[in-house]
């Protein structure tokens, strides 16, 4: 099957509007939900679900928020981890102090209460811009990990300071195995997702590109810069926060601040540059090459039967990975997405040169 | 030029504007008033003040003293989304475009102010948002057409050549449908063809829409063309204001042009 949209004439702005206006990019999604919904349940293992599928659907996630705030309005946050770490506590206070909320309902509040920070840690993007803004955001880590860890109340007063739940439990229905907790990620990422793309490719993702690429212009067309840069603020952490949510509830069990630190801001951050700023499909395909990356590089040398002692490997884990990120920022700065968008032009053509 | 297009009453005027930058004054002691459907050309040396004038009138800077009025309205200073929002559209000396998006979602963008739908609808883009979307498409499709930009509508702007980004700013200022349309230099570094191909968008969009015109430009044989008025600044100082014939035929401007032996 060849990937080319000739022969697929539109008569109608709405076919041309479509999410994917190419019949063939239908079919690719429509499988890849497929692979997603009902071949991998059947064919992953254990370990597969809880090393890789679960943290990849929910570091999509966030990848997909922090995107949305970098890549799509150019506000640069270094703050990911925290906000994550905002949903995530909120949750659990949720729940502990009004035990009769579901908890899913939960989750969205601790999304909300991570909007709420965001759109008030987004205040100083009004008046600074780039790296500036990379340092206020930053400051913002280093206070919730602080006020997770010295502030009592947000983890119950435990004495250890981390904290432990139950899995989550929904009309009666317990997220308990790999496989459903697989689900209950993968289903809230694929709506998320959806909502993500419907919202860049209409009005308020204009506001935002059109923020990112020419601030001044934007004003002047009458694009609020204000409006456009706390909604997207607001838009993101949402995002991240019901991410940090999940993230604890469902990928940790149990955790303490450090889950959160900056190391989670940076992860995510190498997700959508390498994934690729601007695209939805870009941040779901860094997020899953950060998290494979680490396993295959442990994996590799006993696989290929090297007999390696384990400290050196997990230095050359780092090597290698920092060696990765640099060599694909070199050659394809606009990321994987990037690089599926050059394939997808190059194949339009194929087998034709020109 | 057009035939039954009427110059009607002052639509802008602009009333004893000063700016000024630190100690240096880039405008001092400005007025001008700016007829409705007129094509107003401002001319000037480098350095004269033209680009801050326009930056005044759309509220980009604003001015020490003097004051707007536009359309009865009388302010000390405009802002960047009033003038929007009251119909003032324009295009930039050095091209704002953007970059990473397409030509049909730059000229959506010109369309910002009137779309309405809500956040929700926008989530599930469904219902009022969808159809938002297809009414502008439809207008924005209008102007593409009137530019004749057909064939780049899907393609990224950052790579095209100049003088279509140049024709691409101009459809984004015009999806606004404003009433006055400040261009800033609309053919600065375009061959003999494009400036041809310019002027005549910027007659036909003053004759088929009736839009108000100010334009800065440095190509004197386009400007004496097009222009119904032209008004000449020097170290932020205006030094004439007429017809083409007229200020081609002052003296202090072939002063400020050629100089003058002290």
């Amino acid at each position: 099957m060849f990937y080319r949209e000739t022969g697929q004439f539109k008569t109608s702005y709405q076919a041309d509007q479509a999410i994917f206006p190419i019949r063939q990019d239908r079919i690719f999604i429509l499988i890849w939900l497929l692979i997603g919904f009902a071949v991998i349940p059947l064919v992953a293992s254990e370990y597969a679900f809880r090393a890789i599928l679960i943290p990849v659907t929910i570091m999509g996630l966030a990848a997909l928020g922090l995107n949305i705030l970098v890549g799509y309005c150019g506000q640069v946050s270094l703050g990911t981890g925290a906000f994550m770490a905002v949903g995530a506590y909120a949750a659990y206070n949720f729940m502990i102090r009004v035990p009769e909320l579901n908890p899913l309902f939960c989750f969205v509040l601790g999304g909300l209460t991570a909007t709420g920070v965001g759109i008030l840690f987004g205040i100083p993007s009004l008046r600074i811009k780039g790296f500036y803004l990379a340092v206020a955001t930053l400051a913002l880590q280093f206070f919730t990990d602080w006020a997770f860890s010295r502030i009592g109340w947000f983890t119950n007063y435990t004495p250890s300071g981390s904290i432990a739940v139950q899995p989550v439990e929904v009309f009666g229905f317990a997220f308990n195995t790999p496989l459903r907790k697989y689900f209950l990620c993968l289903t809230i990422l694929s709506i998320f997702a959806l909502v993500a793309k419907n919202i860049v490719r209409g009005r308020i993702g204009r506001a935002w590109m059109a923020t990112r690429d020419m601030d001044v212009a934007a004003e002047i067309i009458g694009i609020r810069p204000m409006y456009a840069k706390l909604s997207a603020f607001a838009v993101s952490s949402f995002f991240i926060g019901i991410a940090g949510a999940l993230w604890a509830y469902i990928y940790l069990g149990s955790w303490e601040p450090l889950a959160f630190d900056i190391n989670v801001s940076f992860s995510v951050l190498f997700m959508v540059i390498i994934g690729g700023l601007g695209s939805i499909v870009g941040g779901l395909m860094g997020a899953a090459f950060i998290t494979l990356l680490p396993l295959m590089l442990n994996q590799l040398p006993s696989a290929m039967g090297f007999e390696i002692s384990t400290a050196l490997i997990k230095h050359l884990e780092i090597m290698i990975f920092g060696a990765l990120i640099i060599f694909f920022l070199a050659v394809e700065p606009l990321g994987f997405a990037r690089l599926w968008q050059i394939a997808k032009e190059k194949l339009r053509l194929w087998p034709f040169p020109h | 030029m057009a035939g039954d297009r009427r110059i009607g009453e002052t639509i802008l005027r602009l009333d004893d504007i000063c700016l000024s930058f630190g100690g240096v004054n880039a405008l001092s002691n400005i007025s001008i008033d700016v007829k409705e459907h007129e094509i107003l050309a401002i001319i000037g040396p480098n350095g004269a003040g033209k680009s801050s004038l326009l930056n005044v009138i759309n509220g980009v800077y604003h001015p020490s003293s003097g004051s707007v009025t536009y359309k009865g309205q009388t302010r000390n200073q405009m802002r960047p989304h009033d003038a929007a929002t009251q119909g003032i559209a324009r295009t930039f000396q050095n091209i704002a475009l953007f970059k990473g998006m397409s030509v049909l979602n730059n000229i959506m963008t010109g369309r910002t102010l009137k779309m309405k739908a809500g956040f929700f609808w926008q989530c599930l883009h469904l219902g009022k948002a969808r159809n938002e979307e297809i009414e502008h498409r439809k207008k924005v499709e209008e102007i593409i057409d009137f530019l004749q930009i057909q064939s780049i509508r899907k393609t990224p702007v950052g790579r095209l050549p100049y003088g279509l980004q140049k024709r691409v700013e101009l459809g984004r200022a015009l999806a606004a449908e404003p009433e006055i349309l400040l261009l800033d230099e609309p053919m600065a570094g375009m061959n003999i063809e494009e400036k041809e191909d310019m002027s005549r968008f910027i007659l036909d969009v003053n004759d088929e829409f009736g839009t108000t015109i100010v334009l800065i430009e440095h190509d004197m044989g386009v400007v004496m063309d097009l222009s119904d008025r032209v008004v000449v600044l020097d170290y932020g100082k205006k030094i004439g204001d007429g017809t083409p014939d007229e200020v081609r035929n002052n003296q202090e401007v072939i002063d400020a042009y050629l100089g003058v032996a002290h």
